[in-house]
């Protein structure tokens, strides 16, 4: 009995120890200061601790499916002309809600198995069905389209993790978010500005360097009319970015360029802000070996020809190829030096599969994190300060049992959050308080039956043996109701609740431990002490 | 010391008192959120943008408003916020004028419009990131700094930002404010480019509309599954009648809590469903604990009345009850004194809560037991006569004997543990 004592106190102490660690690790120096700086190593706090932005962004995969639709369009049109079947059109009905619908017209009737080899062949990840009036629809595959939006979430996060990475933010999360909605969250500690992020974040930035065949025009019509009305074939109408002097009142500029890219986004190897001749803010690049290999070709054979520098779909810069590039070049176009600095790194993170739009956004200033710490800590010291003493009050002897036994319990919760790396928030805060006056319920559940079984006339051993033996089953029952709310409240919840949710349930859990063991070694050592009939103080 | 020393209060016998004040509060609330106050949803759950600005002085809710007004935000609802002495304003933009294609733009114009009066080319040094003021500096160099300029004046940046957010609680009412914790010829050079307004932005809550949407989805399945684990739960551990008196309790408690923050007009945001969720983990604690007690009367007393057991389980755990309901009743007291302004809602639902879980424990879930007994009793008389009729033999037996122990506490399936 003494030694089986002795091997559970060894456990108890272990564990006190191996949890103050965890709070603490091994402080630099023991004063109070930097007992706090220990602490705050350790452990995480929330964004609505420590400052900083929230954000919930949902990705808009349509734009992902339907660069996929629209490069299968140009396939099916290339194929069906190298076959010479003729149609009326091909075109995508709505490409807002249905962006993986192809609709083709006018086929003759005699080249449906030529459209079925064609589909099945050059299209893979599509089904192809017929309609009404010699009318095709072709729809991706329901797998291939789930995959292809989802590949775009993903590779938006690694974009937006590249970006945000380079701003130098620290510890930022970026995660998908929520149920199959496309969404991603992102914290970014300390943030308390996001307009510039935000902006960074949902730039897609796809670089594109064509060849510029006219311009610059005031206006579209303009464009057409100098073209007698009709666009040179693969070719498109561009805006410019900003003015271009010399053109109309408004300011606005088009270009025509080739619709076909020489180099696009995806062969740059690094971008790097630098100054052009004239010591203007410009962006440097440097090309792949691939990407070096197709611009030498396409500049050796435009010489004296222009080229136009396309981002996001607006014309950044035209110039004059003066003589063959093979992998560097330098992009201009009245930047500001914040500008360059930026674009560069956009265009060094990637470009984003999908434009993305903003459905949530919050924003925590340091100074109200700093209040809420305090209200927060204030109010946790003064309601375990207020259970702690009533306990004294009410059980005397057994109070300092209990006491005890919660002391621990805090220590093990906090412990935890130092181990596993969970963040604090301010409902996680509550979660402690909560776990203090829920966790006190089970030393009431047992102290009340050992008091019943005394009075029933029970030796205080057996009472104690009994009081523990009935109370178990109830504390059981009851510690599982409140964390199957904790766990429902985990799944559904996010951030603040969501820490909320893990101090309450773990705290539950170290309460099984120190309620029950712990407590009752304690009193196992005192009944060890006193002598046989020698009344308890509960 | 001992509050209650063998008690023996005849519970039961008040059930109508106790049906009469569960139906006022509960008709209360209902009535309010059909005719009154309505649900009144927080930021979560309606979408919209809140801002929360703290002013150097008492703020001028009229000036607010009409500065609200020239920039266009009619329809803004602007409150004191907190304890008077902070000076804090909430100002709350409804959903529509919170569009997904600009989600911050009610902000901006906010911001905007309190800063109308600013002197032309300076910024607002009490709303500028550490990130505005690094650059300002490092364009003015006041330090004469070399190769590591931009850690220099970036360190000075935060400085600047930590005095204003961490000592003087989000807003300067001077520069000089500064002295101490930022270099001097920093702050010398900080009025060309800088001025004080008299508020500092603290918080921003935008919502677009979807996720607005999606999160009520998300808070009514939560508490809905939350419900019905616990229904299963209790039914499993032990007789489904239980489980569905807790529910019932719950249900209750839910409902009244809900009530309350329609009467009171206060917001239900994520954390108020969080602390509902926890009420109804809690609230099943003392229903347990009565129950179990129920469970082990009716093992060691077979001969009693239902009722007379339930009188006796609910008086021997009330002690329990009302001690552990107390304690963490301080707790949460604590919390909804002390906690702070941004869980005053959380709180306010805990502090409801947990007087209505304990109180529902005894009052509503053990006569739900009880009532139950009472209606299978009637019901076995009355198809003792309509069996003859359609041929099928009575299954429940004699009611003057195993009726006082029907279903309810039946020994042989309750004992089971």
């Amino acid at each position: 009995m003494n030694k089986n004592l002795g091997w559970k106190l060894i456990v108890i102490i272990g564990t006190l120890l191996v949890f103050l660690f965890g709070i603490f690790g091994i402080p630099q120096n023991w004063s109070g200061q930097g007992l706090v700086a220990a602490l705050e190593n350790r452990i995480h706090l929330g964004l609505d601790l420590k400052g900083g932005t929230h954000l919930i962004l949902q990705v808009q995969v349509n734009d992902a499916v339907n660069v996929d639709s629209d490069n299968a369009v140009e396939r099916l049109k290339a194929d069906l002309r190298a076959r010479k079947i003729n149609y009326t059109e091909i075109t995508k009905p709505d490409p807002a809600a249905e962006p993986d619908k192809i609709v083709i017209k006018g086929l003759g009737p005699d080249a449906a198995s030529d459209l079925r080899s064609i589909v099945s062949d050059r299209l893979p990840e599509y089904n192809l069905n017929s309609g009404a009036e010699n009318a095709w629809t072709i729809n991706m595959k329901p797998q291939a389209l789930a995959e292809l939006k989802n590949r775009a979430v993903q590779q938006a996060i690694e974009t937006i993790r590249n970006r945000i990475d380079q701003l130098g933010v620290s510890e930022p999360v970026i995660q998908e978010h929520g149920l199959g909605d496309y969404q991603i969250l992102v914290q970014l500690p300390g943030v308390d500005d996001p307009a510039r992020v935000k902006e960074i974040m949902q730039s897609t930035a796809m670089l594109e360097i064509r060849q510029s065949l006219g311009g610059p025009y005031s206006s579209e019509q303009q464009a057409l009319q100098e073209h007698g009305g009709v666009l040179p074939p693969d070719s498109v109408l561009l805006p410019f970015k900003g003015t271009v002097p010399g053109t109309n009142d408004s300011g606005q500029a088009w270009y025509l360029v080739s619709r076909a890219s020489a180099v696009t986004g995806r062969d740059l190897r690094s971008a790097e802000p630098s100054r052009d001749e004239n010591g203007q803010p410009s962006v440097q690049f440097t090309l792949t070996g691939e990407g070096g290999r197709k611009f030498a070709a396409f500049t050796g054979s435009h010489v004296g020809d222009n080229l136009a520098v396309v981002l996001d779909n607006k014309v950044q810069e035209v110039a004059v190829i003066k003589e063959q590039i093979h992998d560097s070049g330098v992009i201009n176009g009245r930047f500001t030096e914040q500008e360059t600095k930026d674009l560069a790194m956009i265009l060094r993170s990637g470009a984003l599969p999908a434009g993305i739009k903003y459905l949530e956004e919050r924003t925590v200033g340091p100074s109200l994190g700093t209040d809420s710490i305090r209200a927060g800590v204030e109010a946790a010291v003064i309601g375990m300060a207020a259970v702690l003493i009533f306990m004294l009050i009410y059980y005397r002897a057994a109070g300092i049992n209990a006491d005890l036994a919660l002391i621990l319990n805090l220590v093990i919760l906090l412990g935890f959050l130092g181990y596993s790396g969970a963040t604090l928030t301010l409902p996680g805060i509550a979660g402690v308080i909560l776990t203090v006056g829920m966790g006190v319920d089970s030393n009431v559940l047992i102290f009340e039956r050992i008091r019943e079984e005394l009075r029933n006339g029970k030796t205080p051993p057996s009472a104690v043996e009994q009081g523990f033996a009935h109370a178990w089953i109830t504390i059981v029952d009851t510690h599982v109701t409140t964390i199957v709310s904790a766990v429902i409240l985990f799944i559904f919840g996010t951030g603040p609740v969501r820490g909320f949710a893990v101090t309450l349930s773990f705290g539950l859990f170290a309460n099984l431990f120190t309620a029950v063991f712990v407590s009752r070694v304690i009193f196992d050592w005192l009944l060890s002490r006193k002598q046989r009939g020698e009344a308890l103080s509960i | 010391m001992e509050f209650f020393h063998n008690p023996n209060i005849d519970f039961l016998g008040k059930k109508w008192y106790f049906l009469a004040f569960s139906l006022i509060f509960s008709v209360a609330g209902v009535l309010s959120m059909l005719f009154w106050h309505g649900i009144p949803l927080g930021v979560d759950f309606r979408g919209g943008t809140l801002v929360y600005v703290k002013f150097s002085h008492t703020p001028n809710d009229n000036a607010i408003r009409t500065a609200m007004d020239h920039a266009g935000l009619h329809n803004a609802r602007i409150q004191r916020f907190g304890a008077p002495a902070n000076n804090e304003v909430l100002i709350d933009l409804a959903e529509q004028e919170t569009s997904e294609q600009a989600l911050d733009r009610g902000k901006t114009q906010i911001i905007n419009a309190l800063e109308s009066n600013a002197p032309a080319g300076k910024q607002d040094l009490n709303n500028a990131s550490s990130l505005t003021l690094a650059n300002y500096l490092l364009d003015k160099d006041p330090l004469r700094a070399g190769t590591d300029a931009n850690q220099r004046y970036q360190a000075q940046a935060q400085a600047i930002v930590n005095a204003r957010d961490k000592d003087h609680g989000g807003v300067l009412s001077s520069m000089d404010e500064l002295k101490g914790s930022v270099d001097p010829a920093v702050i010398a050079v900080l009025p060309d480019g800088f001025y004080l307004s008299d508020f500092g932005v603290r918080n921003v809550e935008i919502v677009g509309p979807q996720v607005g949407k999606q999160l009520q989805t998300q808070a009514k399945l939560a508490v809905l599954y939350s419900l019905v684990g616990m229904l299963i739960y209790l039914a499993f551990r032990f007789e489904w009648i239980y489980g569905v008196a807790a529910v019932i309790t719950v249900f209750h408690d839910t409902l009244i809590t809900l009530g309350a923050f329609s009467l009171t007009n206060k917001a239900i945001s994520l954390t108020v469903i969080a602390a509902i969720l926890t009420l109804v983990g809690y609230s099943n604690n003392d229903t347990i604990v009565v129950f179990d007690r129920i469970r082990e009367n009716l093992k060691l007393m077979r001969r009693e009345k239902l009722s007379d057991i339930v009188n006796r389980s609910i008086n021997q755990t009330l002690s329990r009850t009302v001690l552990t309901a107390g304690l963490t009743f301080l707790t949460v007291l604590a919390l909804f004194l002390f906690g702070g302004e941004v869980l005053h809602g959380f709180s306010f639902a805990l502090v409801i809560g947990i007087l209505i879980g304990t109180y529902s424990s005894i009052a509503i879930a053990a006569p739900i037991l009880v009532a139950y007994q009472d209606w299978k009793m009637n019901r076995a008389k009355v198809p003792s006569v309509t069996a003859a009729k359609t041929g099928t033999p009575a299954k429940v037996g004699s009611p003057g004997k195993a009726g006082n122990q029907a279903k309810v506490g039946g020994p042989a399936k309750v004992g089971k543990r």
